[in-house]
């Protein structure tokens, strides 16, 4: 199967749409007629490709781990995302969307963040493009992602407390949802995952499918062929939907991993919430639940609908991991590669560790989404 | 078929009168139910009654507030349905939430609730034109009235797909923005309803940032009438009860009526 474009309807079988109020409805509605011109206009291309190589860095390398391979029985080859400026994938999608309100005439951008990477990446972008800025971010977040919020006001963006519900990624969503419906005639926003109406979960697939792309290039001189896994975390899942898009259409096991507090997945209860039918973690009578896990980005009880289409048809699946395995892959790379991880990446990492006797002798492709310095003080803390 | 809110605001609007449509949250304080008949005593023409969602995203902090106490205080959507059910109200009632609590039900099993509890029409604030199918088929069925949202934002040509959509009345937005009280009545209030009114006959209501007697009144001056939630709401999370609650409500009324 491919993972393929949605129509103006946003669906990926039964999941997807635009569940949103009929203010915002006009701005999806030009936003995804904005984005299927720009997809389409060589120009619009050049640029944003200029932009990934010139200021972003890309390509990323893929890294084989031989200390690692070695340790879990099995060919570990890492996509290095965390090499990009800013520190993760984030940046692919929010220089896309970026150019895209430059285009649409837009002058501010609003984000919501949790770990603060794509929040970051947003404030960086609108710092390049001379736009304003505004990230909503859960004041837990904000406690235990303290040096993103420092580098956010340094590049000039505003950060705003969510102080709703959990305070964490989804009431940063709520927020910046409100806000945008405050000022959606300049104001763009700019959603940090495959998540939320039409056609986000479509345009930021495709903004990171050069993650997916380069992978597949790369693989074909490391491997000769494409691996026999390929993995990445899953908060929203943007990295995995960027890196699975380049081999969905391929014989590859997809894997997603997600923190076992936040496996919407797992739960498989299908829901509508900011903009979109998905699965999510709710009770009952529809309420939705607080996710907890160990890193900020990936603390979100529900994941983008093209996900949710990819577990139901059996393309890929999706395995929980617990804080603790999490806190092993996190020193376990670092011990055995010299690469310090994102607690997000280190999900990818802890899956394999635990499901390598699926996979001896097996090449396993991992997304590694981001790098671990904004997670260095939360690790001091736990490991002591 | 018009139902029983399209008929009541009908009227109103036949004797030269505006409509008042009050909001409340579901479920908050344990004498919700006795507010909602002050109110209606009070001269309210039909009642949206808000069954609270944890991620209430049209909402401003005054109903995320009344959202999070009635929540804590472990109100479900059916408690409410089975309270509205042994109640003699004596004026429409609407419920408004959204879309995730119906679609957990079952998008017929609710709109089916919602009849046999007694209640006229369903709100959706995160359900428009383009997702409406399954809920207006269930709504449809089990004799719903559909309430539809028309925004400042939205194109002349959606306007009549969605007044022919809508059941009971229009709900004109009248603000980029969410629920609340402002101190000015937006000049996109005027804008919105009377874009509304140009194009349908059914009954056009503006709310969202129509919080006082006065704005109700000027409101009115374009549109069939108002909604007023954050006002209402205010007053019951500032622990007003009935009495307190209906004599707000009897401001607006004296207000729109003279
Ligand atoms: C490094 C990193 N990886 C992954 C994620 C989760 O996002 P997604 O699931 O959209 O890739 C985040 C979010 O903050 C992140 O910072």
């Amino acid at each position: 199967m491919t993972m393929a474009d949605p129509t103006h309807e946003g669906r990926f079988g039964d999941f997807g749409g635009m569940f949103v109020p009929e203010t915002l409805v006009p701005a999806c509605i030009e936003l995804d007629k904005a984005f299927r011109e720009a997809w389409a206009d060589p120009s619009f291309r050049n640029e944003l490709d200029y932009l990934l190589r010139t200021y972003a860095g890309r390509p990323s390398p893929i890294t084989e781990c031989a200390n690692l391979s070695e340790e879990l029985g099995c060919r570990i080859l890492l996509k290095r995302e965390d090499l990009n400026h800013t520190g993760s994938h984030k940046i692919n999608n929010v220089l896309g969307q970026g150019l895209l309100a430059k285009r649409m005439g837009k002058t501010r951008l609003v984000a919501e963040t949790g770990a603060g990477q794509h929040g970051v990446a947003t404030a960086t972008v609108a710092a390049l493009f001379d736009m304003e800025c505004v990230v909503y971010m859960g004041t837990v977040d904000i406690e235990r992602q303290k040096l993103n919020v420092f580098r956010m006001k340094l590049l000039g963006s505003e950060v705003v407390a969510a102080e709703s519900g959990s305070q964490t990624l989804k009431d940063a969503v709520n927020e910046a949802m409100r806000y945008w419906v405050s000022a959606v005639e300049d104001t763009h926003y700019c959603l940090g995952s495959v998540m939320g109406p039409h056609p986000y979960p479509w345009m930021v697939r495709e903004f990171h499918r050069v993650i997916g792309d380069e992978a597949r290039e790369q693989c074909r001189d490391l491997l000769d062929g494409v691996p026999d896994v390929v993995v990445a975390c899953v908060g929203g899942g943007s990295n995995a939907a960027g890196i699975f898009a380049g081999f969905a259409d391929t014989d590859a096991v997809l894997v997603g991993a997600e923190p076992a507090g936040g496996a919407a997945v797992g739960r498989a209860v299908p829901g509508i919430v900011h903009g979109s039918k998905s699965y999510l973690m709710q009770d009952e009578w529809g309420q939705v639940l607080e996710a907890e896990s160990i890193s900020a980005g990936l603390d979100y009880p529900g994941i983008g609908p093209e996900h949710a289409h990819l577990a139901a048809t059996g393309r890929a699946r999706y395995e929980p991991v617990t804080d603790a395995e999490v806190v092993d892959a996190f020193q376990l790379l670092s011990r055995t590669e010299g690469i310090i991880p994102a607690l997000e990446s280190a999900h990818a990492i802890a899956w394999i560790a635990k499901a390598k006797h699926e996979f001896q002798g097996k090449s396993v492709l991992i997304n590694l989404s981001g790098r671990g310095d904004k997670d260095v003080n939360q690790m001091m803390d736990i490991l002591g | 078929m018009t139902g029983g809110i399209e008929s009541a605001l009908r009227a109103r609007r036949e004797n030269d009168g505006k409509c008042l449509v009050p909001y409340l949250t579901g479920g908050l304080g344990d004498n919700w139910l006795e507010t909602v008949m002050a109110v209606a005593d009070a001269g309210a023409d039909a009642i949206e009654i808000g069954v609270p969602f944890s991620d209430p995203v049209m909402d401003g902090p005054t109903i995320q507030e009344a959202n999070d106490r009635a929540l804590a205080s472990g109100t479900t959507p059916q408690r409410i349905l089975d309270t509205l059910r042994d109640a003699d109200i004596g004026v429409p009632i609407a419920v408004m939430t959204y879309a995730n609590i119906v679609y957990r039900m079952g998008w017929d099993r609710f709109m089916n609730e919602l009849s046999a509890s007694g209640v006229s029409g369903c709100i959706l604030p995160d359900i428009p034109l383009e997702e409406t199918r399954d809920w207006t088929a269930a709504a449809d069925e089990a004799g719903v009235e559909t309430v539809m949202f028309a925004a400042p934002t939205s194109p002349d040509d959606r306007l009549p797909r969605i007044a022919e959509r809508a059941g009971g009345f229009v709900y004109a937005v009248g603000l980029l923005g969410i629920t609340g009280v402002r101190a000015n009545l937006a000049s996109s209030a005027l804008e919105i309803a009377g874009r509304v009114k140009a194009i349908t006959d059914k009954p056009v209501l503006v709310g969202v940032g129509v919080g006082t007697p006065a704005q109700a009144v000027e409101v009115s001056e374009v549109a069939d009438g108002a909604i007023v939630g954050s006002a209402v709401v205010q007053r019951m999370l500032d622990g007003a009860g009935p009495e307190g609650v209906a004599e707000l409500i009897a401001e607006f009324r004296a207000a729109l009526d003279t």
